[in-house]
């Protein structure tokens, strides 16, 4: 693998093909980390994480380790979990609150917000200052590496490395109805959520791309679900995985490259359908909480929506279960999934902890619908290293050709309930990203 | 602490029979005999796996927390039986065809007995080592600490709680489909 051409090559979504070689090849990952990773707009974590000043949260972009901060004046950073001395991780743990970060090899410290710490002493900052280096080195040159773009979106924090990447609600376009509806308090009035406090991380061994394909609207998929389905895990209890009553629709974003599983836009509330009908209090809460999301929503528009994915590696899920989830590219054929569960905050203890008990034994590596999908994407990926194997592209022909506008969205395509197409909007993204071109030419639209 | 413990030799009998339950227990399980394990739980029992952080040696917060928090497990019996009952569709793909698992316990201590002899409560201390291997050279080692309470139930025991920690920040396996 090597030039632009030869990437976007693998990729030919008016076919409905893709290259296995997207999956499994080293040169292709090496540049997925130049060419995506250290340009897109990442998920890093989410303010619920860091509420107060100098708290932290360990999170990746890409390989990169970063760190996600409060800082003491309450300014949010991205910074580069590396010591500008000679690299060493200046924070090794996964959250904390701390005045400064120091660096275990030479002591070279630094404050939340990235700088070199100012405060006195000669074994401050950095050591031995006056003394070894006869006060000469330019401090304020040598602070950790800070993102230069972070946005926080309803609690979420993202960053790029990227100094010209274009707004986050830009680069979101249309696909932030859905991605509000996940986020905004149940009741329709806006933000609200929080995660759960820790996050869950495992390793898979399959290409980082398998996980977002899937959340980002692959109806088809269902058969790896039987199992779960039949001993039906809902929250109502009985058959199923979950209350069903959403009518879902693949909606994607040619172009943007995010899609997902969900309503049309509309502009009444449909009627309410019992929820969790396990515990009657939870089910009488959700039944208020549809009372106050219609005054609260009047006639305006809005959706709801299942599943669905930001590109290139966050995807969340918006009802049931609530959930987010990022995808840490570790080589061509391992990834490190992360998980973190959302809760309105001010929800009642009772409804928390069913909505908790509920996503555990769905979601993560223990969750009985979840495990499914690690076995399938890591053996569909050790089938596909072979010489032979490699050869043969992945079909994504569902629906091919039988897109259409979605009204009042931007950009936005429809393909019923079962198709590929979201699948084709996400690697044809990818294949533009990996042609490494400019900006203004990635959001022309 | 109740009689039987402090009688030093009622105390080994009783250390060697948590012991035996436990390798018994093992034994159904990596026999795959899940419906006789299920019959050992207690109907109340709280199967706990938190998840462990990196933080910083004097903070607490090192694992989180039962009822409030995210987990890999926290549970109780009836989810328990739902991952039996899965397992037995034969469609559950992760264990299709089944890992081959071996359960090892080792350390087992008797930390406190409750009760009076015949009705006790017995809060036990152990470690285990669990060993999947999968398909042609799919291979997961968990190694960790678990803290059970046993309850007395005629002539054996049932586990009302098992608090398994899991020796790994990072999950270094691709699920959890065994028991612990």
């Amino acid at each position: 693998m090597g030039t632009p051409s030869e990437y976007s090559a693998l990729v030919n979504p008016a076919q409905g093909t893709v290259s296995r070689e997207v999956f499994v090849d080293r040169g292709v990952f090496d540049a997925e980390l130049e060419r995506i990773f250290a340009r897109g707009w990442l998920f890093v974590g989410h303010e619920s994480l860091i509420p107060k000043p100098n708290d932290y949260f360990a999170s990746r972009m890409g390989q990169d380790p970063v760190i996600l901060t409060r800082d003491s004046q309450g300014e949010v950073h991205v910074l580069l979990n590396s010591c500008r001395h000679r690299g060493m991780k200046v924070c090794l743990y996964d959250q904390g609150n701390t005045r400064n970060f120091v660096c275990p090899y030479h002591g070279w410290s630094y404050s939340t917000d990235g700088r070199v710490a100012t405060t006195p002493g000669a074994l401050m900052g950095v050591p031995h200052y006056e003394a070894a280096y006869r006060g000469e080195l330019k401090k304020d040159d040598w602070g950790l590496h800070r993102c230069p773009r972070v946005a926080r979106y309803k609690g979420t924090v993202w960053a790029s490395w990227d100094a010209q990447a274009p707004e986050f609600v830009d680069y979101l376009g249309d696909m932030k109805l859905y991605l509000d509806f996940a986020l905004d308090h149940r009741d329709g009035s806006e933000g609200g959520s929080e995660v759960i406090g820790g996050v869950q991380k495992w390793r898979i061994k399959c290409n980082w791309k398998f996980a977002p394909e899937n959340f980002i609207g692959d109806m088809y998929h269902g058969f790896s679900h039987r199992s779960v389905d039949m001993v039906g895990i809902g929250p109502s209890g009985g058959q199923g995985r979950r209350d069903t009553f959403l009518k879902r629709n693949t909606i994607g974003f040619p172009g943007l490259g995010h899609g997902l599983l969900g309503e049309l836009p509309h502009h009444e509330e449909p009627d309410y359908v019992p929820v969790y009908r396990k515990v009657p209090e939870v089910e009488a809460y959700y039944r208020e909480i549809h009372e106050r999301r219609k005054a609260n929503l009047g006639n305006r528009q809005r959706v709801s929506m299942s599943v669905g994915t930001v590109f290139p590696n966050m995807s969340f899920h918006g009802r049931q279960p609530r959930t987010i989830a990022v995808f840490h590219p570790v080589g061509p054929t391992e990834v490190e999934m992360w998980r973190f569960y959302l809760m309105d905050a001010d929800a009642p203890a009772a409804v928390k902890d069913a909505a908790r008990h509920y996503f555990l034994r769905y979601s993560g590596p223990g969750g009985m619908t979840e495990s499914d999908d690690m076995e399938n994407w890591s053996y569909s990926t050790e089938a596909s290293m072979g010489a032979v194997a490699r050869r043969l592209p992945y079909n994504y022909q569902m629906g091919l050709g039988h897109a259409e506008p979605v009204p009042g969205l931007r950009g936005a395509v429809q393909s019923g309930e079962f198709s590929e197409e979201n699948a084709r909007i996400f690697y044809a993204r990818w294949a533009e990203f990996m042609d490494a071109k400019s900006w203004p030419e990635l959001m022309r639209g | 602490m109740a009689e039987a413990a402090s009688d030093p030799v009622r105390r080994l009998l009783l250390e060697r029979e948590v012991e035996r339950f436990f390798y018994a227990e093992a034994t159904l399980l990596d026999a795959r005999r899940y419906a006789e394990w299920l019959e050992l739980l207690a109907e109340d029992i709280h199967y706990f796996m938190p998840i462990a952080r990196n933080v910083r040696h004097d903070d607490a917060a090192e694992f989180t927390r039962a009822g409030l928090d995210a987990a890999w497990f926290d549970e109780g019996k009836e989810t328990l039986t739902q991952r039996v009952q899965q397992l037995a569709t034969g469609l559950h793909w992760a264990e299709e065809p089944r890992s081959r698992v071996s359960h090892l316990v080792t350390n087992v201590e008797v930390v406190e007995v409750r009760g009076t002899p015949g009705s006790e409560e017995v809060a036990t201390r152990c470690r285990f080592l669990v060993c999947r291997n999968r398909q042609a050279d799919e291979s997961d080692l968990f190694v960790g600490k678990r803290n059970d309470v046993l309850v007395r139930a005629g002539p054996g025991w049932k586990i009302r709680r098992r608090e398994i920690l899991l020796d790994q920040n990072v999950l270094l396996a691709k699920n959890l489909t065994t028991f612990f």
